[in-house]
């Protein structure tokens, strides 16, 4: 068996076992089990990565083919590099402290964790697919159990908010499908077989009028899931109205597929397209950068200035994309993997404040430094990972995008870049500003004095999230190298046809 | 006759010795014991589901009236599992209900008439035998859709059906005699040959689809449909959604690739706008249906639609991803049907917001019904999706993309209303949910066939590449 395969297998098995597992006790357990190894599995990943990489200089690592459906020529291809490898890390340590944190879910816990898991191993498949039907196939699986788990676990307005999620992203991998059979049946323009082989199309020259039209569909199908403008509006409801673990995982993971879909597809497939459409889209990513800032401004819920500074950071990687050259192609994945940390350990830690205060107003909420010291001195790590201190990961992947950005020298370039780097001092100020009224001051209620303690498992989850975060900023060099040299082959196809 | 024919014809014979065998059976056997029919009867059709999958050649009977090849074959096959899955769910309905009636095995038998003409009409070498097949599958069936006498919506059902089907055949009678009037044939082999496109024979076609088009409930031949479902026993709504409704659509294609082929630039047209009309009316009504009948009756509605986004092709790729469509959606609907019907027997309801809080009680049906629903909407990795993708291809090999985008526009209005019912067994709570209660044998091996159709014929590939090498058979 292939060491990708595995991937797939591992968590499909630990469903599996789910299955027949009974009460809460043990399906933690399970979860807990199935989701270590898979941390295991990435980390020994990286390690034969690393090692094959010195000896192996081809696109794709690991790679292994098997025919699917014959006639359509689906295969179900995988290989794997840098930033596939980097991204398969950050999911299953964001899997596994959302196991940890999960630790106390009463209601119906086999099923949430079945849900849990299945979204999980659409996301596996999905980093390691090299075909654009298996990549499909897992994208949908990945977002389908996301109904589940905010509609059945999740607080408030949940069913609405659920049902918006799942039809928005829904939707668009929908409009992707069209996509995706576009560039199917124009992968045979050079006179080869009809072919769902990313690899292998990036090869054929799809006629300019077939790439202008399919780019901006297979685009929007990604994007949506990265939370694109006027696109994004499923984000604050759905992060708002989900559980703790759902969000991290959501928001840490899941809204990277788009990122990820959108330059390793609908770019290095239809370069030509991307070149024709990049403007309308630097427009709304931009509008998307600056539009969450102010909206995280302007919240009181914890949560849902969370969701909007996601909107923000992942219009910013977007952005990155659209900017088409090396630099801020790797700022972006960079970005996607530092906000991966860094929003996941967000969640938890609201999730925390939430469990032990029952509110997630911030403007009810104050001194929590004195009374939860360990939780807030978190947060505050997290705030300032946030606004891009340098020495934490944000700052590397932010400063990569806009040197990136500026070296453009159109006027249209620069002024896009002005208002996207302009967002980082919003950021500054909603992230202080929640700093400000939650952490500090007087302790508004009396109630508030003796909370519990954070306990073990939530401090698991948490360094779980923390150490590769600061790992990121303090040493971002070996990261940077490795994503920054699979970033070549992609961004060079993309160059060639400028 | 000679010893091929028989054999070519096995499928006809076997199923007729089972419809007499009944026969006698019903005369002979004490009225106490006609129970025990109903056993002998699922036990027959298994043996003949299990026949049915050796392998026939290509054989032409009657001076071409009657043919058949491996697609037929196959097809045949999957509307017996189709029907025997049908009968094993509506096993434990006959007993309880029906057999006190004295009416259990008529059901049977004008079930097994129904599916004789579907074979016929299916295996139909030319406009006559065709005909004769359409009418003894329909027929039967407005017995059965009045089946429960006591219900005033049953009977109602009944002469709603016999009378839009009536008009129906009849259009399409007059379409045959146009066409047989332009060409001079009705042998299938020969019009191809002579169809040449003039007003007459456009009128001819229209009128013929129109028949067609009633039984695939296509709009606007659609309203009887919704009705019909609700009135009828849910065992004959099940078999109208997906037996009735996937002959009607393979022979629909058969034709329309091979007789009617040289009117191909007329009827792509026409099927265009219809498999939008019928998408979208399909989706939208089903929106805001509470009886789960008529909830199931608009989405088969759609799903027919979708079916046209195949036939719209004209190729091998749209033969092979219809059958292959409809086989998958065989399984999917008769799941769907399948719990609705367990729980009507159960309980006798019938409404979406009866079957809130259904997980924390009765978890395994629930997750049945949520297997179907997602097969239905096209979530991978059940059946339904490659169904779906497999369709959406076929019709964009052809440059329709317009359509397939629409056409995906619908999947996601459809999956609204199929996520309402997840919603229902999984999110809502109930005050008074139905309580858990077991299945009998029948039910319960009924409903496991669906979900091992669900879960096994998107995933395991060779099935689709094997229906893809028959279809060379319809498109040279």
């Amino acid at each position: 068996m292939d060491i990708l395969s595995l991937f797939v297998i591992v968590p499909v098995l630990t469903v599996i076992a789910l299955f027949f597992s009974n009460g809460l006790k043990q399906a933690r357990i399970i979860s807990m089990i199935g989701s270590f190894i898979q941390l295991g599995m990435a980390i020994n990943l990286l390690f034969t990565y690393l090692k094959e990489r010195a000896v192996d200089k081809s696109v794709m690592l690991f790679t292994q083919d098997y025919v699917w459906f014959e006639n359509f020529n689906v295969h179900y291809a995988i290989g794997v590099d840098g930033i596939s490898v980097a991204l398969l890390l950050l999911t299953s340590i964001v899997v596994l402290a959302g196991v940890f944190i999960s630790w106390k879910t009463d209601d119906l816990p086999k099923e949430f964790f079945i849900s849990l898991l299945v979204l999980a191993t659409g996301v596996y498949g999905f980093f390691i697919s090299i075909d654009l039907f298996t990549m499909f196939v897992f994208y949908e699986i990945a977002v389908i159990p996301m109904y589940l788990l905010i509609g059945i676990w999740g607080s408030g307005p949940k069913e609405y908010s659920a049902m918006k999620l799942t039809l928005m992203l829904m939707g668009a991998s929908a409009v992707l499908m069209v996509g995706v059979l576009g560039i199917y049946f124009n992968s045979n323009a050079d006179g080869g077989a009809l072919t769902f082989n990313i690899l292998e199309i990036s090869k054929v020259h799809i006629p300019f009028e077939a790439q202008k039209l399919f780019f901006p569909l297979t685009f929007i199908g990604f994007a949506v899931l990265g939370a694109l403008f006027p696109f994004h509006t499923w984000s604050p409801d759905g992060h708002a109205s989900a559980p703790t673990a759902v969000s991290m995982l959501h928001a840490g993971v899941l809204m990277k597929l788009g990122g990820y879909g959108v330059f390793r597809i609908a770019m290095f497939l239809l370069p030509l397209g991307a070149i024709e459409w990049s403007w309308f889209f630097i427009i709304l990513s931009a509008i998307g950068v600056i539009y969450g800032a102010f909206g995280a401004l302007k919240q009181t819920d914890l949560k849902y200035i969370n969701a909007y500074s996601s909107v923000s950071h992942l219009g910013m990687v977007l952005f990155a994309l659209l900017m088409l050259n090396k630099t801020s192609w790797n700022g972006a994945i960079l970005q996607s993997l530092s906000h991966g940390f860094m929003t996941a350990l967000f969640f938890a830690l609201i999730g925390m404040i939430y469990g032990r205060t029952h509110t997630r107003d911030i403007t009810k909420l104050g001194g929590l430094l004195k009374v939860m010291p360990f939780i807030s001195v978190i947060y505050v790590i997290a705030g300032l990972a946030s606004l891009g201190l340098p020495g934490f990961s944000g700052f590397v992947a932010e400063m990569n995008i806009f040197v990136g950005a500026f070296q453009h020298e159109e006027m249209f370039y620069r002024v896009a870049t002005v208002i996207s780097v302009s967002a980082i001092v919003v950021t500054a100020v909603y992230i202080l500003r929640v700093l400000g009224i939650m952490l500090m001051g007087e302790v508004k209620n009396e109630e508030y004095l003796n909370l519990p303690k954070a306990t073990w498992f939530e401090i698991t989850g948490i360094m779980l999230l923390l150490i590769p975060m600061i790992g990121m900023g303090v040493a971002p060099l070996w990261l940077s190298d490795m994503t920054m040299e699979s970033v070549g082959p992609f961004i060079q196809g993309v160059l060639n046809h400028l | 006759m000679n010893l091929n024919s028989f054999i070519a014809m096995r499928q006809e014979i076997f199923l007729l010795t089972i419809l007499l065998l009944l026969i006698v059976g019903e005369i002979f056997i004490h009225k106490n014991k006609k129970e025990s029919l109903v056993h002998f009867a699922l036990f027959l059709f298994g043996i003949h589901t299990i026949i049915g999958f050796f392998a026939i050649e290509e054989t032409s009977l009657f001076g071409g009236m009657f043919r058949t090849n491996t697609l037929i074959h196959f097809f045949k096959n999957a509307l017996n599992v189709g029907v025997l899955i049908v009968l094993l769910q509506s096993a434990d309905w006959i007993q309880e209900k029906m057999v006190p009636l004295n009416k259990g095995t008529e059901f049977f038998m004008l079930l097994f008439s129904s599916l004789l003409g579907m074979y016929f009409m299916i295996s139909a070498g030319d406009f006559l035998m065709f005909y004769l097949g359409l009418e003894l599958s329909t027929l039967p069936v407005a017995a059965l859709v009045a089946w429960e006498t006591s219900k005033r919506i049953s009977s109602e059902a009944g002469v709603k059906f016999i009378l839009s089907a009536g008009l129906a055949s009849g259009a399409s009678l007059f379409g045959i005699s146009l066409l047989y009037a332009a060409t001079g044939s009705i042998y299938f082999a020969d019009i191809s040959t002579v169809l040449t496109s003039t007003n007459l024979t456009l009128l001819g076609f229209l009128l013929f689809f129109a028949g067609l088009a009633f039984k695939i409930s296509l709009v606007p031949f659609h309203f009887w449909t919704a009705d019909v479902y609700e009135g009828a026993p849910i065992g004959v709504a099940s078999y109208l959604s997906v037996i009735s409704k996937g002959a009607a659509a393979f022979i629909l294609m058969i034709l329309l690739f091979t007789v009617l082929k040289p009117l191909m630039h007329v009827w792509e047209n026409i099927i265009y706008v219809i498999a939008l009309a019928t998408m979208f009316i399909g989706n939208l009504f089903a929106l805001r249906q509470q009886n789960m009948k008529r909830f199931l009756a608009f989405s088969s509605i759609a799903q027919a639609g979708f079916i046209l986004l195949g036939l719209i092709t004209g190729t091998q790729l749209g033969t092979a991803t219809v059958v292959y469509f409809i086989l998958v959606y065989i399984f999917t609907n008769l799941a769907a049907f399948g719990v609705v019907q367990a729980i009507a027997l159960q309980t006798g309801k019938e409404n979406r917001d009866d079957y809130n809080g259904l997980y924390r009680t009765n978890p395994n049906l629930s997750l049945v019904m949520m297997l179907a629903l997602f097969s239905l909407a096209g979530i991978p990795p059940v059946a339904g999706f490659f169904g779906k993708f497999f369709l959406f291809a076929a019709a964009a090999s052809k440059g329709y993309y317009l359509l397939v985008f629409l056409a995906v526009v619908n999947v996601t209005i459809s999956l609204y209303y199929y996520l309402l019912v997840v919603r229902a067994m999984f999110i809502r709570k109930n005050e008074n949910p139905i309580p858990f209660f077991k299945s009998k044998i029948y039910m319960r091996l009924g409903l496991l066939l669906t979900v091992l159709g669900i879960l096994v014929l998107g995933l395991y590939s060779p099935l689709y590449d094997y229906i893809f090498e028959l279809s060379t058979l319809f498109n040279k």
